[in-house]
């Protein structure tokens, strides 16, 4: 679904502040894999995701989702084949607009934005639906402005916004990292119901390695813009924070893997 | 020096008509400045434009509404320019406005020819102006020609178009533009070409409201932009802060804003009728929109250590 190939980018080129975020990074995600992705502070990981998604260009390398070569569409349309879950709770959603308003938007992803009426009363049962699934009692609140929402509940619907039109990539960055354990534990239960119910290609950035061995099917490690560790499957299954730990210092030559990696 | 308040009234439904067209201009203001959150200064050129390219037409003997059409298109050219400034040549707001008015200055001097063009209205067949009203009150012209309420119609006209358009697939995916680009871009909008189109609209707006003023003061003049942009924040924020509590709904907002043009004006009114010296009028302006700008900077400066002073008395 996904198909990364050799990647490069560097911020701030002949620069004193030059940072080799990624050098020639290579990944392929078959359908329906949910990947984890660790690694240190600056390793590359959010620069991954963006570079995926089209925030800026890549220096070399292509990029291909479902087959298609999106390398050189910028960032608004590659969105109609990915959808995003930021770290800051306040930037996947419209604050000064309902909540209603944000799922509309979310549902018209993809497709041009024509002079019919912005939401449908049809639409609105759906929405109604599917914010009950989420258990956070939003379902009445359907007009409420989503600044008033909580920083929990924010992300909440931006997961919901990612995957109300199915995207063929779901690409989640610290989601639940601004949030407090109680209801990081909830939004990453709402994500794992709905990427297994929609057999979901997604990449999750997480710095906590329990989290990172509990959910998806597959793991990647990051160090310095490459990746160092990849495990599936069994093999995944059996991992614990130790054995993690372990692998990253093979990988990385060092044995600094505790002060590079953060453990929570 | 005396001051007869029979004078002040009599003055009033001039300044009603007269803030009801500025107050076409302030909804132009509100699209950029409240739904695209970009402080557009196209807007002191682009009313010109707009009242040049009215008055020339008239002058020219097109009639009214083409002349009036034609201000509209003209003032979207200027957005367009100002919006590929921004967006294509990656230019910053502030500047992008700046550059485009100082352009349009040799523009509007090329429309009209000469720094000031007046219009007679015995002559032409205007749609507004200061002669209808004095007439109207008179009782020799009938009601339905007050420059009140033609403006009054053309005010709710275009509010009820902005409440559809702004409801629209395409007016909701501007509103997310100006509210947030990342999640805009996340879902797929087109903000650059949003931001365009949200400059061309608002900056057609305003010159529209250039050419209703223009006929009703019966001259176009180079300088008649000038500190336009005040105003129009001038009457978004009266406008707001009158009607925050009552006005919630979108259209109401914007009525609340035209509401507020109005109010502006009858102040400027009752200013003059004080005697105050005209000249310091934009003074006056500039500083009570610094003002009205600061209070809400202020409130959160002022609550913050009250908050936490009241959180201490609690425990
Ligand atoms: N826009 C940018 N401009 C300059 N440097 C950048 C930019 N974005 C990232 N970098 C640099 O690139 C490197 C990789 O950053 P990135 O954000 O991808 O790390 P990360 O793995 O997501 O780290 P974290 O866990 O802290 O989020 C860092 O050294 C960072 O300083
Ligand atoms: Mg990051």
């Amino acid at each position: 679904m996904l198909e990364i190939q050799n990647i490069s980018k560097t911020f701030n080129h002949n620069t004193v502040n030059e940072k080799v975020a990624l050098k020639g990074l290579s990944l392929v995600l078959k359908d329906g894999e949910f990947v984890t992705v660790i690694g240190g502070n600056g390793a590359g990981k959010s620069t991954m995701l963006n570079a995926v998604a089209g925030v800026f260009p890549v220096d070399g390398g292509r990029i291909l989702i479902g087959g298609d070569d999106v390398t050189r569409l910028p960032e608004y349309k590659r969105a109609a084949f990915i959808g995003r879950v930021f770290q800051d709770p306040m930037m996947g959603t419209a604050a000064s607009m309902g909540i209603e308003e944000n799922l509309a938007l979310a549902l018209r992803r993809g497709q041009k934005r024509s002079l019919r009426w912005g939401i449908s009363q049809k639409e609105r049962g759906q929405y109604r639906q599917l914010l009950a699934s989420l258990g956070l009692g939003l379902e009445d609140r359907l007009t409420t402005k989503v600044g008033l929402l909580s920083g929990g509940q924010r992300q909440a619907l931006t997961l919901l916004m990612a995957t109300i039109k199915k995207p063929r990539l779901l690409l989640l960055d610290e989601h639940t990292a601004a949030l407090d354990p109680k209801t990081a534990a909830k939004v990453l239960e709402t994500t794992d119901l709905i990427v297994n119910r929609d057999k979901l290609t997604t990449l999750m950035i997480t710095h906590n390695m329990k989290d990172a061995i509990v959910h998806g099917n597959r793991l990647i490690m990051l160090y310095e813009g490459q990746i160092v560790v990849d495990v599936a499957g069994e093999e995944k299954k059996r991992l614990t924070v130790e054995k993690l730990l372990e692998l990253f210092s093979r990988a990385s030559g060092s044995d600094e893997a505790e002060d590079k990696l953060v453990l929570s | 020096m005396s001051l007869n308040p029979l004078e002040l009234f009599s003055q009033l439904p001039g300044a009603v008509a007269q803030g009801l067209i500025w107050g076409i201009m302030a909804i132009g203001v509100y699209i950029t400045y409240r739904i695209l959150n970009i402080a557009d200064l196209t807007v002191d050129g682009s009313f010109c434009t707009g009242g040049a390219v009215c008055v020339v037409m008239l002058l020219s003997g097109y009639n009214v509404g083409l002349s009036l059409l034609c201000a509209f298109l003209a003032g979207m050219l200027t957005g367009l320019a100002t919006g590929l400034f921004q967006t294509f040549c990656g230019i910053s707001a502030i500047l992008a406005g700046i550059l485009t008015q100082l352009g349009l200055w040799s523009v509007n001097l090329n429309i009209m020819g000469k720094p000031n063009q007046t219009i007679n209205v015995n002559n032409y067949d205007l749609l507004v102006s200061l002669r209808y009203l004095q007439e109207v009150l008179k009782g020799t012209r009938p009601f339905y020609w007050s420059p009140i309420l033609v403006t009054g119609l053309f005010v709710l006209v275009i509010v009820g178009l902005l409440y559809w358009f702004f409801g629209t697939e395409l007016g909701c995916s501007i509103r997310a533009t100006g509210t947030n680009l990342h999640m805009a871009r996340a879902q797929g909008i087109n903000t650059d070409f949003n931001k365009v189109l949200g400059l061309m609209l608002s900056n057609g707006l305003v010159a529209l409201s250039g050419g209703l003023l223009a006929q009703y003061q019966g001259f176009a003049d180079i300088n008649m932009g000038r500190g336009a942009i005040v105003i129009g924040l001038a009457a978004v924020i009266i406008g707001e802060v009158v009607f925050a509590k009552i006005f919630r709904n979108f259209s109401l907002r914007l009525l609340g804003i035209a509401i507020g043009a109005i109010i502006y004006y009858v102040v400027i009114q009752a200013v003059l009728w004080l005697k105050l010296d005209p000249n310091n009028l934009k003074l006056l302006s500039a500083l009570i929109v610094a003002v009205f700008l600061a209070v809400p900077h202020w409130k959160k400066s002022l609550t913050a250590p009250l908050a936490r002073k009241g959180g201490r008395g609690d425990a």
